[in-house]
């Protein structure tokens, strides 16, 4: 994993308080990690000040995954 | 009980009758208080007066950006912010047939999107703290209507309803958003009406007289401390038994 995925997989684990061996790319946020709707709000605020991003609400509700959260803030650092 | 040392509260309309009172009883309680309204001076009167753990923040609720900035000005002067105390409210009374859309405009914009805007900026940093209490002062004619005040009435039962919807969203984090309902209460607002008119309400309260800005903010000390962490989405009205809902 890079640098930015595992800083990525660092906040997921330390949010959800989930085993990192779930963090994966293609892990859910609400199927697989046990999150709700609140915390991947939650999430992309976090993600936003770790990054120093804007994420706006319409990209936020298409992060479903911990691929699409690195996908997009990768596209964002360009 | 109700102790509120450490914590901090945005207090908006702390200019007024019932803001200035709320303001005074959750410093009274040990909380740092940040006094929010559009007249400065008054402000810094209050501050002045409070002396230790007072500090001013003046906005105009009307403009909405100013709105959004408030919860972080007022955190950055406190040191924090733990409760929200959505107060300030104006009347643009009139019968509907006669409402020009104006009024209709500026009092939903300043009691109701005002509180919108307050709330949402305020709970980035309470979901995250994993505490909060907003409380917003709405109106027993929210509930029950009350001809004249058809703007006034939709814009309160607004914020009970926003209250409750957001009060659901945010329980799991310790963060408690509630609305205080008072009925008639003697303040710059209640001033304005004529011999007759309050002759006219006090017939209907069964109290027999208007409540003290001290008895709402009784209301607010309560759903601010620890002791009502396991009340949420409520309204809790304090009205002398004019309207038992
Ligand atoms: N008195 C009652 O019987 C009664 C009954 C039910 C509900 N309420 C509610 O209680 C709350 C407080 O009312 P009150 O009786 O204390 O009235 P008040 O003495 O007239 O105070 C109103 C407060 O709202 C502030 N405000 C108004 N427009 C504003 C704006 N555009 N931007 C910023 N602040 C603004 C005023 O601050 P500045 O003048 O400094 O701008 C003032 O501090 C209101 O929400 C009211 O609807 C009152």
């Amino acid at each position: 994993m890079s640098d930015l995925a595992e800083r990525v997989k660092k906040i997921v684990v330390e949010h959800l308080d989930v085993d990192p061996a779930k963090v994966e790319p293609k892990a859910s946020f609400i199927d697989d990690l046990g999150a709700d709707s609140l915390d991947i709000v939650e999430l992309v605020m976090a993600f936003e000040e770790e990054f120093d991003v804007e994420i706006p609400d319409d990209a936020a509700e298409t992060i479903q995954t911990v691929g699409d959260a690195i996908n997009f803030i990768t596209e964002q650092k360009k | 009980m109700f102790d509120l040392s450490g914590k901090c509260a945005l207090v908006t309309g702390a200019t007024g009758g019932i803001g200035g009172a709320i303001a005074r009883a959750l410093h009274g309680q040990g909380a740092t208080v940040a006094l929010s309204g559009r007249q400065a001076e008054k402000l810094e009167a209050l501050a002045g007066e409070l002396g230790e753990r007072a500090h001013v923040a003046p906005c105009d609720l009307g403009d909405l950006d100013a709105v959004d900035a408030l919860p972080k000005q007022a955190a950055e002067a406190m040191g924090g912010l733990h409760i929200v105390v959505s107060n300030a409210g104006v009347t643009r009374d009139g019968l509907m047939l006669m409402m020009k859309p104006e009024m209709w405009d500026e009092v939903i914009r300043v009691n109701l999107t005002a509180y919108f805007r307050l709330a949402k900026a305020a709970l980035r940093g309470m979901t995250r703290q994993r505490f909060g209490r907003i409380i917003a002062v709405a109106s027993v004619v929210g509930v029950t209507g009350n001809p004249g005040q058809a703007n006034y009435a939709a814009s309160k039962a607004g914020m009970i309803g926003m209250t409750k919807s957001l009060a659901a969203e945010v329980a799991s984090r310790n963060v408690t958003v509630n609305c205080i309902a008072p009925g008639f209460i003697a303040t710059a607002m209640t001033g304005a009406l004529n011999d007759q008119q309050k002759e006219a309400i006090l017939s209907k309260i069964p109290a027999g007289e208007m409540g003290a800005p001290e008895d709402v903010a009784a209301a607010a000390v309560y759903l601010a401390s620890e002791e009502a962490r396991y009340v949420t989405g409520q309204t809790l009205h304090v009205n002398g038994g004019m309207a038992m809902i």
